[in-house]
């Protein structure tokens, strides 16, 4: 079992889907969890409430990840009250999904911006403290389509592809200092982000996966953990792929 | 009261492991020192540290040598 004692991790997007049942898996193995959200501040407060009653140490910030100020000031809050950062998770993530066609500017701006440039502001902000402690666990939740593309979300896909790329930038950088990155993949895993995809995309995507069934936010979070403790000691600049098979 | 510049070799011996005779003020970081790019920008983060001061990414990049890093550093302080 993957223990995270005495460890802090910080992990954006975290009010609900599968960034949600990632902060919960951590404080159950001993993390003190930093749950930041951009907008849904009451369902943070929920997420925060599960975990103290739990018996684990959780806080909510509210930050949008693509905003360098407000990222320092989380980072600052979490050194403040917990005294190190150990572990990013780099979770937050939008869809603004229409054919490339008829795709707005905005539309691939946002995605772009909270996707990939969140995941570059935040991992720069954590970096100089552990670079300082010379050890550090980042952990960027990609997604499957940035390695096999997916009609209909071009910025989607993008930011993704552009997060993996990032993740092995990262790995190779900070490898000197103790610090590791690596990615997870994941596939169709059902949340409220996935439940607004089209009829059509999750018919495309059922029919494309060996194992018949879509994900839970758990098999995610188990993978998250396993990259963020010390059993993955030796791993870096990896992608893991939690699809049920779709990309072999 | 140290000195800046003695206060700066303090935190490049500790840093990149030279030997003090070594941090002279012409001595550039990556090329006499040993330094790569990534321990530059831990220097300056502990600079930063040790002299309670922020120094931006644009004022990082025009030290190269020890003596830059000193002359900034007073310049700032005074």
């Amino acid at each position: 079992m993957s223990d995270l004692t005495g460890k802090t991790a910080i992990i954006t997007g975290a009010s609900r889907g599968i960034g949600a049942e990632i902060a919960k898996r951590f404080a159950q193995a001993g993390a003190n969890v930093v749950v930041n959200y951009s907008g849904s501040q009451q369902k943070a407060e929920a997420v925060v409430e599960a975990i103290n009653e739990n018996g684990g140490k959780a806080i909510a910030v509210k930050a949008n990840v693509a905003d360098a100020d407000a990222v320092k000031a989380m980072v600052d809050e979490t050194m403040t009250t917990f005294g190190t950062v150990d572990i990013l998770v780099n979770n937050a993530g939008i869809t603004r999904d229409n054919l490339m066609m008829r795709m707005k500017d905005d539309e691939w701006d946002d995605v772009i911006n909270t996707n990939l440039k969140g995941v570059f502001v935040c991992t720069k902000a954590v970096t100089r403290q552990m670079m300082k402690q010379r050890s550090g666990r980042i952990v960027n939740i990609a997604s499957i389509v940035g390695v096999m593309g997916n009609a209909g979300q071009a910025n989607y896909v993008a930011s993704k592809a552009g997060v993996i790329g990032l993740t092995k930038t990262t790995a190779r950088e900070l490898a000197s200092r103790g610090i590791t990155a690596n990615a997870v993949a994941p596939g169709f895993i059902t949340t409220d982000m996935t439940d607004q995809l089209n009829e059509d995309i999750q018919k495309t995507m059922m029919s494309q996966i060996p194992l018949g069934r879509f994900g839970k936010p758990e098999e995610v979070a188990k993978a998250a953990l396993f990259l963020a403790s010390d059993e993955a000691s030796y791993m870096t600049g990896q992608t893991l792929h939690l699809d049920g098979g779709m990309v072999m | 009261m140290a000195t800046v510049l003695e206060r700066v070799t303090k935190v490049i011996v500790d840093r990149l492991g030279v030997e003090e005779n070594e941090v002279k003020l012409e001595a550039s970081f990556t090329g006499d020192l040993g330094a790569d790019s990534l321990d530059v920008v831990e220097l300056v983060m502990e600079l930063e540290d040790e002299f309670d001061m922020e120094i931006s990414d644009e004022d990082a990049e025009g030290m190269s040598t020890v003596g830059d890093a000193v002359s900034y550093i007073e310049k700032k302080q005074a």
